[in-house]
């Protein structure tokens, strides 16, 4: 196994292992490539589960040299059963939650940050940055803090304060930009021109992205070696539904796990939907958006692997849906009340495009369905503000019994 | 209208080094035009069949110009365009 070079997308240039995303000759995203031919299926199994209890039994699949020493690692979240939840939509499919709130920083985005810090490291930076919905910050903030990097996170300045307070308690130069994320990337994509630093999501982006196939490679390994026949995935900049595809495959094609990649249902807000329009519109450009949804962490009106998540999507059956605020709210609280698992916004997102194939009548009997849920309810308290009423009452026994009259059956 | 036109690092081999050119023209298309009649090699680097490749972005002053008419976006004295990968993010 070797990690062999970065390639364009679009054109096939190759780039030495360095820190660079773009194709000098077409602008086209950069990929890291391996070599896996010296790899067989049954060594990669061992070596993989000889490994960590975290992402880095996957070193093997992952942009750096060795097994980093990661004081924060990330993965193996639970991937639980959610019958409650099957049934509450009126569906036979077999569905299963994959809770990826259940991560350090309590998102995702611990699996690409663990990736893009143990790789700037290798590159001899001394200071990390990002550009980030929320989730991202969060992530880079304690990663930085504990590999004892200096970093700088670059967000909304109108972030949900959850998500500004769990980031700057890390010791991070936490900057707040006036302007939207498209603003807040466009203005990082600047400065990764200007300052020595390595900004996880930009010019480290061809690593970094590499950490959500660990989303893909668990997936199988907990479901026994074996694929789903579907996932529903959050879009923001489509790197993560599109490296699920990446990771699926490779064990495809290493022979660890037979069958053929699942269908793709993607998941926006409707008020930030550039792909899911594209993929209405059967075109593969994403006009860009301005966002305004209470999805923040999924606001990007200008997103990288558009272009990439609508083909996915197209290519194995499935499809990208969009719900509205209300559809999120509620079906946050439907994953709440079916599984005991509270999600953030995004999670909401994937969850009601979930109920959107079901009540579509898309969803099969006996299929096997995995939710990919990436934030944690916490981050985003405001979304469940209203959506449920508090029995107050005095402290005595008689208040009690007046308030329950009716429920308590005594 | 001059207007500054901001290259990126990577395609800096094709301006000679320079980070800055210094144009004229009164729209996108047409400024873009002139930074390609000054540098050829950038044309092919940033435009395929007429319009921009699909990962190129480029703005005006800090606004996309695709939320503005495109490659036909007005430019007015003193405008920056810069032109940036789309590939970042996210």
């Amino acid at each position: 196994m070797a990690i062999e070079n970065l390639k364009c997308k679009e054109c096939g240039s190759a780039y030495e292992l360095g820190a660079s995303y773009f194709c000098e000759n077409c602008f086209g995203p950069l990929e890291v490539t391996y070599d896996f031919s010296g790899l067989g299926a049954e060594e990669a199994k061992r070596r993989i589960q000889a490994g960590s209890q975290g992402i880095w039994r996957y070193a093997d699949f992952l942009p750096i040299e060795g097994r980093p020493n990661d004081p924060l690692e990330p993965g193996q979240t639970p991937l639980v059963r959610a019958d409650r939840l099957a049934e509450r939509l009126g569906i036979e499919s077999e569905v299963w939650i994959k809770n990826d709130a259940a991560n350090p920083t309590h998102s995702f985005k611990d699996r690409v940050v663990a990736v893009a810090i143990a790789k700037a490291q290798e590159l001899g930076f001394e200071t990390v940055a990002c550009a980030s919905t929320g989730n991202l910050a969060n992530a880079v903030a304690a990663h930085a803090a504990a590999a004892g990097l200096t970093s700088y996170v670059f967000v909304p300045a109108n972030l949900e304060e959850q998500k500004l307070l769990a980031t700057g308690v890390y010791g991070t130069n936490l900057v707040g930009v006036r302007g939207n994320y498209d603003d807040v990337n466009r203005l990082c994509t600047q400065l990764a021109e200007t300052r020595p630093w390595a900004f996880v999501n930009v010019n480290l982006r061809p690593y970094y992205a590499e950490g959500s196939k660990t989303l893909a490679y668990e997936t199988i390994e907990q479901l026994g070696w074996e694929l789903p026949n579907r996932v529903v995935s959050p879009i923001a900049s489509g790197s993560l539904f599109t490296k699920l595809g990446r990771g699926f495959q490779e064990w495809l094609d290493l022979g660890l796990v037979e069958g053929a990649q699942p269908v793709f249902n993607g998941a926006q807000a409707s008020g930030c939907s550039p792909v899911a329009t594209a993929f209405a519109e059967g075109s593969d450009v994403c006009r860009p958006q301005k966002p305004e949804t209470i999805a923040k962490s999924l606001a990007i009106g200008d997103p990288a692997d558009g272009p990439y998540a609508v083909e996915q999507a197209r290519r194995t059956g499935g499809a990208i849906d969009s719900v509205t605020d209300e559809e999120i709210r509620t079906a946050i609280k439907l994953l709440a009340e079916t599984t005991g698992i509270f999600t953030e916004t995004a999670g909401g997102v994937t969850v009601g495009v979930l109920r959107k194939l079901a009540e579509r009548g898309e969803l099969q009997a006996g299929e096997r369905v995995v939710v990919y849920i990436t934030g944690e309810g916490l981050k985003t308290l405001d979304a469940t503000r209203d959506t449920f009423q508090m029995h107050e009452i005095d402290p005595d026994l008689d208040s009690f019994e007046s308030e329950f009259r009716q429920e308590v059956a005594v | 209208m001059a207007v500054t036109v901001k290259i990126p690092t990577q395609l800096r081999v094709a301006t000679g080094g320079e980070a800055e050119v210094e144009v004229a023209g009164s729209t996108v298309g047409e400024v873009l035009d002139a930074v390609f009649d000054a540098h050829g090699d950038l044309r092919e680097r940033i435009t395929q069949d007429g319009d921009l490749r699909r990962f190129v972005n480029v703005y005006v002053s800090g606004e996309d110009i695709r939320f503005q008419q495109g490659l036909e976006t007005a430019i007015n004295e003193g405008d920056e365009v810069t032109i940036l990968p789309a590939v970042a993010g996210g």
